[in-house]
């Protein structure tokens, strides 16, 4: 009785005392750095305010176009490929789905940069794919440097960020739920489209922001297989950062990147309903 | 219809391994090319163990991740039992929010706000140049906390808190009683958010290219300024060495899986081990 009123306020303290560290850590390194991010968007070289950066990022509308319309095209070209890719998956046996799991996740292991130049080795204009179309007597088609080779390295390189959520979600689901759609006179048509797809929901949404952030905010990707022509956001704020210096500028385009993201997740947190748990 | 699952299964898999298989390839190409094969060699192997500028990259890279990893779990697992042990729901909510914004913000926007504040604090001391070592390993124990704290709350969640009164009416210290039943009960989530911040950390290079001082390189970074010129297959012998290195490990880890997976006859949960 005693131990307990005497523990109540020493966990309270306690808790303060372990958390005490951390709070301090992210206040300086995840919360002022976002404040300094806005001032610096705000502000010229001098440290004068002015709004000339946020005004200055219309000149960038067809860059901020681009790089919305290539990620939202390549977070749905990689749900598309994903959603039976994991369906099927969980159709196999146990030691075939780890199996799969295992040969999904291993190449993430591998460093995107070197991923992403071994398909520039394969797409260019010496590559792989046109020594086999002249081999066969075609002509070589120029596929660097396209928005569809850009896309392509998105999909490419994010698609385990798309199976993995939607396998982990679609392998929990009670197999007594489909029995009793059948029960109910239900095909397998109806059966994906009534039960297996809301239920797999959770997965899709998180599966989807895992690929669209970011494909979003890539400068690799783009550099590499757009040959440097493609120029998206994150290259925009690479140039400004490394190369002219331009420091004000280079946080204006990522204050606009973290609004773009918001909105994003915004909206498609309203179309799962509320109480859905995003499972990563 | 089996079988044309089976397939595009088998096509997916072809296009996820394509661009491994060409790397593999060409680090045994005899010429510097990286498209053209023109016969088997070493010779970028033996190259590569003898360049000690990637080795030096790849020792700081390990040490990089080792030493933030570390450091990560930690402070990561202190404060997970912080939060857990919370009163106050609100306060709770606002550190869990604050967690969660490395994992929501793109790389590149956590790298660019955290190379803006170490700037701006070197003007503030009057330098011209902040970034270095220390500034890198900042931003990967930034980045590598969220994971760890993640990982070990669900496990204290699972716990009985009982027995850490148990324990204290039994005799325990607090730090005792913490030592022997809380800890062992959440061990497998430390480890396993230790061993994601390790690869994350290992693998990391939009944020580590911004908080980067001129003093120290790893891999992604050196892998970074050769992709900007032509990349000769020496990189590509290195990336086949990782590669195998970690299919070894994973297969290993697997079997080990399976087998508790038999001796315990499918308990779903453990199929979510990495």
């Amino acid at each position: 009785m005693n131990k307990r009123t005497h523990s109540a306020p020493r966990r309270r303290g306690l808790s303060f005392l372990l958390d005490a560290p951390y709070v301090l850590w992210s206040a300086l390194f995840i919360v002022i750095p976002l404040v300094i991010v806005v001032f610096y968007s705000f502000t010229d070289a001098e440290d004068n305010f002015t709004f000339e950066n946020i005004s200055a990022i219309s000149n960038y509308g067809t860059t901020i176009r681009i790089s919305i319309e290539y990620s939202v095209i390549a977070t749905l070209i990689t749900l598309v490929i994903s959603y039976p890719f994991a369906y099927f998956m969980t159709k196999t046996s146990a030691n075939a789905q780890r199996t799969q799991m295992l040969l999904v996740m291993l190449p993430m292991w591998m460093n995107l940069l070197i991923r992403t130049y071994a398909w520039m080795n394969i797409l260019e204009k010496n590559g792989i794919i046109n020594r086999f179309i002249m081999l066969l007597g075609g002509d070589p088609l120029k596929l660097l440097g396209t928005p569809a080779a850009v896309i392509f390295g998105m999909v490419y390189n994010y698609l385990p960020y798309m199976i993995l959520p939607i396998y982990t979600v679609m392998s929990k689901l009670d197999p007594s739920l489909l029995d009793a759609a059948s029960d109910l006179g239900s095909n397998a048509f109806q059966r994906i489209l009534r039960v297996i797809f809301p239920l797999s929901v959770p997965g899709v949404v998180s599966g989807v922001a895992m690929v669209f952030v970011p494909s979003i905010s890539t400068f690799y990707i783009s550099q590499k297989l757009g040959s440097g022509k493609i120029l998206l956001i994150g290259d925009t704020v690479e140039r400004f950062i490394k190369t002219s210096y331009n420091y004000n500028m280079g946080a204006a385009l990522s204050l606009l990147l973290m609004v773009i993201i918001l909105v994003c997740m915004f909206v498609m947190n309203r179309f799962s309903s509320d109480d859905e748990e995003i499972v990563v | 219809m089996k079988t044309a699952q089976r397939v595009y299964t088998a096509l997916i898999f072809i296009l996820i391994y394509a661009p491994l298989a060409v790397m593999i390839l060409f680090s045994f190409n005899s010429t510097s090319s990286t498209s053209v094969f023109a016969g088997l060699s070493f010779k970028w192997y033996r190259e590569l163990f003898s360049n000690s500028d990637t080795l030096e990259a790849l020792k700081n890279t390990l040490l990089l991740a080792f030493v933030s990893s570390i450091a990560a779990t930690l402070l990561g697992t202190v404060t997970a039992v912080g939060i857990y042990r919370m009163r106050s729901r609100v306060t709770r909510e606002i550190i869990k929010s604050v967690t969660n914004i490395p994992m929501m913000n793109p790389d590149i926007v956590t790298g660019v706000s955290l190379m803006l504040l170490f700037v701006f604090v070197g003007r503030l001391l009057g330098r011209t140049n902040t970034l270095s070592f220390w500034t890198l390993l900042i931003s990967h124990i930034t980045f590598n906390l969220p994971y760890v704290i993640l990982n070990v709350l669900p496990k204290l969640r699972q716990t009985d808190r009982h027995l850490h009164e148990a324990a204290l009416d039994l005799g325990c210290s607090p730090v005792e009683a913490f030592m022997k039943v809380t800890l062992p009960a959440i061990r497998s989530g430390i480890v396993s958010g230790l061993l994601m911040a390790f690869t994350l950390s290992l693998d990391d290079f939009i944020i580590s290219y911004y908080t980067v001082g001129a003093d120290f390189q790893t891999l992604p970074l050196k892998i970074y300024a050769m992709t900007k010129k032509t990349v000769k297959p020496d990189m590509y012998a290195l990336s086949s060495v990782i590669f195998f290195t970690i299919l070894i490990l994973l297969m290993l880890i697997n079997m080990a899986g399976m087998r508790s997976d038999n001796n315990s006859n499918g308990s779903k949960k453990s199929k979510k081990k990495v």
